[in-house]
């Protein structure tokens, strides 16, 4: 399933179609329960997951979509809604206040209910997992499209695996792992640990089924996947679909010198840019550092950014709804938002990482999760945050730092106690973080604001 | 660490004493617990040296396993423990009260109501540390699964039924205590922690006599000298003058001390067996008594201190007015308890070696669910936990300055008050989140309306949702007045119960497909050939 | 002007300097590289490790005398384990290293167990060398080394590290057994005790891999190494394999940013020296004179710590207190300046460290009044204890 290597030979477009016509064949007409899709990010997920729906639709199996969140599962509705407008969708919800998009309420074909009854002869009806889970009592369907798979954890799957006879898995494996509120150590090494990850689970369990990748990212630039892929996924790399020139960002404007300036600059030619601030131990919300953020982002829009990609020929303005910021606390969010605010910024996504898994912008501004930390934990370390906040770019990512990052990482090391019989997670977050630090040294831009 | 438990531990340094973690007890204390001070062999898995034990102060009840290399010796010790458990444990089982269960009846698959038994007190052990925790659960595991001469004629060392007994209820105590929140077993320093912010680590507190000297410290001493004496101060011998609370002991104890006295134990052991006729086997009985007396000694030196520090840290914590919703948690414990005496007077089998798929995530749902109830209540029971989440964002403090009335629109207009409140405090609100606050014990929801001066004014519009009665005019003291202090949290104040999964039976292919045949019961553990290890 | 200074042996020469005339450089085994690496912050620690200067002995000479000991139980059970692991030629330690990392290979039956003997560590790395060399020029086999020696170069100067075996499997590939005498319960083994294993095995297998590196064809190290523990609550052993390339990765970059060693060794006054010999006043001057980074982790890591920790609360140091303590002071970093912003004594109230102090002052001081109010009003009987209506 996976395209020859060689430079010269490597065709993103039929390698990934080779790919996905392997997956739908396996998943229509093989004979294995589950089918595993891995996808990096922007490889094309939810691509997959609306055409082999309306694959398995077509063909007349009754089909239920499992997604972890309600805007996951809103967002496949619609994308289903608007490739085959003919086909009956029904959007099993909750029964609290608003619990879907009210978007849905003006497409005829979509019957929404909080009862699975309702919708039973519907050929898809889609769900989160925690609704799914209360479903009783119904003949089961004939297949189930589980997304997000890796962010689902092993008892959700558990909750929901009598409903379906066979399903097909697609998940990214480099994103935030699924976690639990309280200690789950006394099951660590079973392969049914309730607070593992869905496909550990399957997979333990289920070795022999067909697990598949897509190859390319549609999403990430040439100069992003290698950088991306080297770090968080070692052992499973995978292509950028565009070439070096295939994108471009241009600014109208030119730089007046500054750092923000000249770090746009930096990153708007290579892909990546470092704006590293003076070495200095702040609270999360360092306010020279979510200043910095603010001013790169009011740049970015001052100056007339204008994007060029395979997408379409006439540039693209780089408007505010293509800019996003990252950042790993809520209360760091916070704090761009209101610097953003001062600015006169206001529609530019401001969110952590959790909340920007599965999400693409043109350019990101990122303040990096250990800027400024006078130690670094577990949940900083985690490698699905780094990789999540460096992987939501078509064109540039735009790191924000204070110095002295390597040497904290230095400082502390993994030494995570070691549970028998679990599989080693691999990027270990430690070793990620050094290799996108010293990548983006590269890209580096000092500046004391 | 929130910041205000870090200023706490720094006020903590700066005072010399420690400072308050909570305003009022947030566990339930039993008026007759068990005290259990435990010491283990370095080396050895689970092999007990000795142990005081009890439920009276003034006479814990010592037990001693002279040679704990030696397994029959190792054996009597549980045996002997499970004497002085059991009874305590059974003291409890007959005190009941009717009480109701919702079960599902398995021949309409409906939820039903059956009136069932809940004993009216549960039994509650105390032991010195975590590591006392992990202590009890190995007990219990290492207890279990033995078997007695009436299973296994051919068991090659069987026991007496109450020590599977024990191991049975000893593992139970153990897996109550990963509920967080829970009160039948509890380790004492991990209460005081959860009270007394020291001036030490979180690490240096898991030493009993360290935390306590914080805590208490003697007259006209700083926390910071008692502790660090507590920790390290030797004497003479080179022995610990407080020592450590196990059930690990000191090194230098088992070189100097207890090596030594086993010595001197085996050697007129040995010398009783070769004594050739009664009148040298009576004094040589005399000096094996004699030995296992110094060794009885030496043990009860080294639990004794770590027994009244227990007792001590019993009375501190009494001193605290106990939660307003402790009483309810404490009901589940009484429900756990009931549940396993059941299970036993049932004659199921003991707990397995590992939980099968569908238990381990029923319990791993249940822990979450008791951890966020357990957040939530500490924060309705005590203004100083409330402080933290409002520092958070998760929770608001104010003064309600305007009450306009207004309705919902529907054909039967329901009362929608809007309320709006002035806070200093700077909570996560977006539009239309949720708010709750405590009306009578019960959540009354609201919802965020928006800010009337910008973020910055500190007054937030809420619309109270619900609890306001049926009619159209709302019940009297269901909707907030002018001048009222209220505290509305983010977070909700009963965790929602999750969706029930299916049974083990049921268990679906991606975890395994169902157990198949009736599983066989588990094996007893191999044994070490050597009668001495 | 001396001259200048050759790498290497300079340095040796300054370390020894350090450790005092006529003592001997206490040898860094691979339990103090792994603990080593788990604090790779603390200048102070890596100056004195590297300099094999006896750490518990300094901590005694200043006063503050380490607390680790072994019972001599735990020694005993410890050593008649690895014995019975060993007994018989191996043959227990082989069949689970075949079952546990190698099924597809032969059973092993008769292993070679060569006589590793030698005078000093040198003679016995080089005799542990010239084993596996051997065994490498033999494939098909399985071979036990027991006890073998490993050299490794820490910042210029030779480590001898002595894995409690090794094995060699029938493809020629190399496996370190790690025997422990904490028991495996059903599976399950103390995760932080496993954890210390694993960092300890990932030295040997860096040793092992400087070793293989100068054979031809090189032997793959295997980076999955073989724990024995006891079983349950038995003296039988069971065997877990333990994927130790994380703690290997992490090892390998702390030992070459060991090289350090030099540059703190510049860093120090002339005439500076640890030997235990000196007199406490001159000693404390010398240790003070290089920067520890103490946490309350280090007590059960370095014989050094209750010196540091008195250091560091004589300080006023926060991280004292635990090291999650600094995450949201910011700047602040002794008790005495974080008080006094939180109390408004001092402090650039816009910095968002002091304003947050502020507040949570602030919020506890409300809420212990509250608390007080409220025990007395219950205790006339005119109010309930709660917080929220």
């Amino acid at each position: 399933m996976t395209a020859p290597v060689e430079e010269t030979a490597f065709d993103p477009g039929s390698a990934a179609a080779r790919a996905t016509d392997a997956i739908l064949h396996d998943t229509l007409h093989g004979p294995a329960r589950g089918v595993v899709v891995d996808s990096p990010p922007g490889a094309g997920k939810s691509t997959l997951v609306v055409r082999a729906a309306l694959e398995l639709a077509e063909a007349g199996r009754p089909l239920m979509v499992v997604a972890q969140t309600n805007a996951q599962v809103d967002d496949l509705v619609l994308r289903l809604a608007e490739k085959n407008p003919d086909l009956p969708v029904g959007r099993l919800h909750s029964s609290d206040t608003d619990p879907y998009d009210k978007a849905l309420d003006a497409l005829d074909q979509v019957r929404t209910s909080a009862k699975a009854a309702d919708l039973a002869e519907l050929p898809v009806v889609l769900s989160t997992a925690a609704k799914w889970a209360h479903v009783k009592n119904v003949e089961p369907w004939q297949h189930a499209i589980v997304d997000e798979a890796y962010q689902m954890r092993s008892d959700a799957l558990l909750a929901v695996a009598g409903l379906f006879e066979r399903a097909l898995f697609v998940g990214d494996p480099g994103q935030l792992d699924p976690f639990s509120l309280v200690g789950a150590e006394q099951w660590a090494g079973l392969s049914y640990d309730p607070s593992g990850s869905a496909v550990t689970t399957l997979l333990a369990h289920n070795p022999d089924l067909p697990q598949h990748r897509l190859p390319v990212s549609w999403r990430l630039p040439a100069s992003a996947a290698p950088l991306v892929s080297d770090a968080f996924y070692p052992f499973t790399p995978f292509r950028s679909g565009t070439g070096h020139g295939d994108r471009a960002l241009t600014l109208a404007v030119p730089s007046d010198g500054s750092g923000p300036d000249r770090v746009i600059d930096e990153a708007a030619e290579t892909g990546w840019g470092l704006l590293e601030l003076p070495a200095r131990h702040t609270p999360r919300t360092d306010p020279e550092a979510v200043g910095a953020v603010a001013q790169v982002v009011r740049r970015l829009l001052d100056r007339g950014g204008a994007a060029v990609s395979e997408r379409s020929p006439d540039p693209t303005p780089l408007t505010a709804d293509r800019v996003a910021v990252g950042t790993a606390h809520r209360d760091q969010a916070a704090a761009v938002r209101a610097a953003l605010a001062d600015l006169g910024v206001g529609d530019v996504t401001v969110d952590t990482a959790n909340r920007l898994q599965g999400r693409e912008y043109d350019v990101t501004v990122v303040l990096h999760p250990l800027s400024g930390r006078p130690d670094a934990t577990a949940f900083h370390l985690e490698t699905g945050r780094l990789c999540v906040l460096a992987s939501r770019h078509r064109h540039a990512c735009i790191v924000v730092c204070r110095e002295g990052v390597t040497d904290l990482l230095d400082d502390y090391p993994s030494t995570e106690p070691v549970q028998l019989g679990t599989l080693v997670k691999f990027p270990d977050g430690w070793e990620a973080n050094h290799a996108v630090l010293s990548h983006l040294a590269e890209h580096r831009v000092a500046w004391r604001p | 660490m929130s910041l205000i438990s870090t200023l706490a531990r720094l006020e903590a340094v700066d005072t010399g004493r420690a400072q308050p973690a909570a305003t009022v007890r947030h566990r339930h204390l039993s008026e007759r617990p068990l005290v259990f001070v435990p010491l283990i062999t370095a080396g050895e898995a689970g092999a007990p040296l000795g142990a005081l034990v009890g439920s009276d102060r003034d006479a814990p009840r010592l037990l001693v396993v002279p040679q704990p290399r030696d397994r029959e010796l190792r054996f009597a010790f549980l045996a002997e423990l499970a004497d002085v458990v059991l009874p305590y444990l059974d003291g409890f089982a007959d005190a009941v009260e009717a009480a109701e269960r919702s079960e599902t009846d398995p021949e309409t698959g409906k939820r039903v109501k059956v009136e069932v038994e809940l004993c009216a007190d549960a039994p509650q052990m105390i032991v010195p540390s975590r590591a006392g925790v992990d202590l009890v659960r190995l007990l219990g595991r290492s207890m279990r699964f033995r078997r007695t001469a009436e299973q296994d004629p051919e068991a090659p060392f069987p026991a007496p039924p109450r020590v599977p007994l024990l191991g049975r209820w000893l593992t139970h105590f153990g897996e109550r205590a990963r509920v967080p929140g829970s009160c039948l077993l509890l380790a004492m320093t991990d209460v005081l922690g959860r009270h007394w912010a020291t001036g030490q680590s979180t690490l240096e507190d898991q030493h009993l006599g360290a935390l306590l000297a914080w805590i208490d410290p003697p007259e006209g001493r700083s926390g910071a000298e008692a502790a660090q004496e507590a920790e390290l101060a030797r004497d003479a011998d080179g022995q610990l003058v407080c020592p450590p609370a196990g059930p690990a002991t000191d090194p230098a104890f088992d070189n100097k001390l207890l090596a030594p006295a086993i010595e001197r134990y085996d050697r007129a052991r040995t010398a009783l067996a070769a004594a050739e006729d009664g009148v040298e086997a009576d004094d040589r009985l005399g000096a094996l008594t004699a030995a296992e007396r110094e060794i009885r000694a030496l043990v009860e030196s080294r639990t004794r201190p770590t027994w009244d520090a227990v007792w001590r840290g019993l009375d501190l914590l009494r001193e605290l007015p106990e939660g307003a919703r402790v009483e309810e948690r404490w009901t589940r414990d009484r429900w756990s308890f009931t549940g396993h005496r059941d299970r036993v007077a049932a004659g199921e089998p003991p707990q397995p070696r590992r939980d099968d798929a569908v238990t381990a995530a029923n319990k791993l749902a249940a822990r979450e669910r008791e951890q966020a109830r357990l957040e939530a209540q500490e924060a309705l029971d005590d203004p100083l936990v409330m402080a933290a989440r409002r520092l958070s964002g998760e929770a608001f403090a104010g003064e309600v300055v305007d009450v306009v009335m207004a309705y919902s629109e529907s054909k039967r207009p329901s009362p929608r008050p809007l309320v709006t409140v002035r806070t200093d405090d700077r909570p996560h609100l977006g539009e239309r989140v949720k708010v709750y606050r405590s009306l009578g014990g019960k959540p009354q929801t609201a919802e965020f309306v928006g800010y009337e001066a910008g973020p910055e004014g500190g007054l937030l519009v809420l619309r109270i949702m619900d609890k306001m009665g049926r009619g159209k005019e709302p019940e009297p003291g269901s909707v907030p007045e002018k001048g009222d202090r209220l505290c509305f949290t983010l977070f909700e104040h009963e965790p929602r119960g999750g969706a029930k999964l299916p049974d083990p039976e049921e268990t679906p292919w991606t975890h395994g497909g169902p157990p198949g045949e009736e599983p066989a019961p588990e094996p007893a553990d191999p044994v070490t050939e050597e009668d001495v290890l | 002007m001396p001259p200048p200074r050759k790498r290497g042996k300079g340095l040796r020469h300054r370390l020894a300097e350090l450790r005092g005339p006529e003592t001997q450089a206490k040898a860094l085994d691979a339990r103090a590289l792994a603990a080593l690496a788990a604090n790779p912050g603390c200048r102070r620690r890596a100056i004195l490790d590297g300099a094999g200067v006896d750490k518990a002995a300094l901590a005694g000479a200043l006063g503050s005398p380490s607390v680790f000991g072994q019972s001599q139980f735990a020694f005993v059970r410890g050593n008649a384990f690895e014995a019975k692991v060993k007994a018989d030629g191996g043959t227990e330690l082989l069949r689970l290293a075949h079952e546990k990392l190698d099924r597809g290979a032969e059973p092993p039956a008769g292993a070679r167990v060569p006589d590793l003997t030698a005078q000093g560590p040198e003679g016995r790395t080089a005799r542990t060398e010239l084993a596996l060399r051997e065994a490498a020029g033999e494939p098909g086999a399985w071979t036990l080394l027991d006890h073998p020696m490993l050299a490794l170069d820490v910042a210029g100067s030779p480590a001898f590290l002595e894995p409690d075996a090794v094995v060699v499997h029938p493809d020629g590939s190399w496996t370190v057994v790690e025997i422990k005498s904490f028991p495996m319960l059903d599976g399950a083994a103390d995760p932080a005790k496993v954890g210390a294993a694993a960092r300890q095995a990932a030295v040997y297998v860096l040793a092992l891999e400087r070793v293989a590196e100068r054979l031809d064809p090189p032997p793959r190290v295997r980076h999955r190494v073989l724990l024995v523990c006891p079983k349950d609550f038995s003296n039988l052993p069971t065997a877990s394999a333990v994927d130790v390339r994380k703690q290997r990765a992490v090892t390998a970059r702390q030992l070459a940013r060991l090289t350090r060693i030099e540059e703190i060794a510049d860093t120090l006054p002339e005439g500076v020296c640890f030997s235990p010999e000196l007199p406490a006043e001159q000693l404390e001057q010398a240790v003070e004179s290089v920067p520890a980074t103490y946490a309350p982790e280090c007590l059960s890591a370095c014989e050094l710590a209750f010196h540091c920790r008195d250091r560091s609360r004589a300080a006023g140091a926060v991280t004292s207190l635990g090291r999650p303590v600094r995450a949201e002071l910011g700047g602040l970093t002794t008790v005495g300046d974080v008080l006094a912003a939180a109390r408004g004594e001092a402090g650039d109230p816009d910095d968002p460290a002091v304003a947050a102090l502020r507040r949570a002052a602030a919020l506890r001081a409300e809420a212990l009044a509250s608390a007080a109010e409220g025990t007395r009003e219950a205790a006339e009987g005119t109010r309930e204890v709660a917080p929220c209506r």
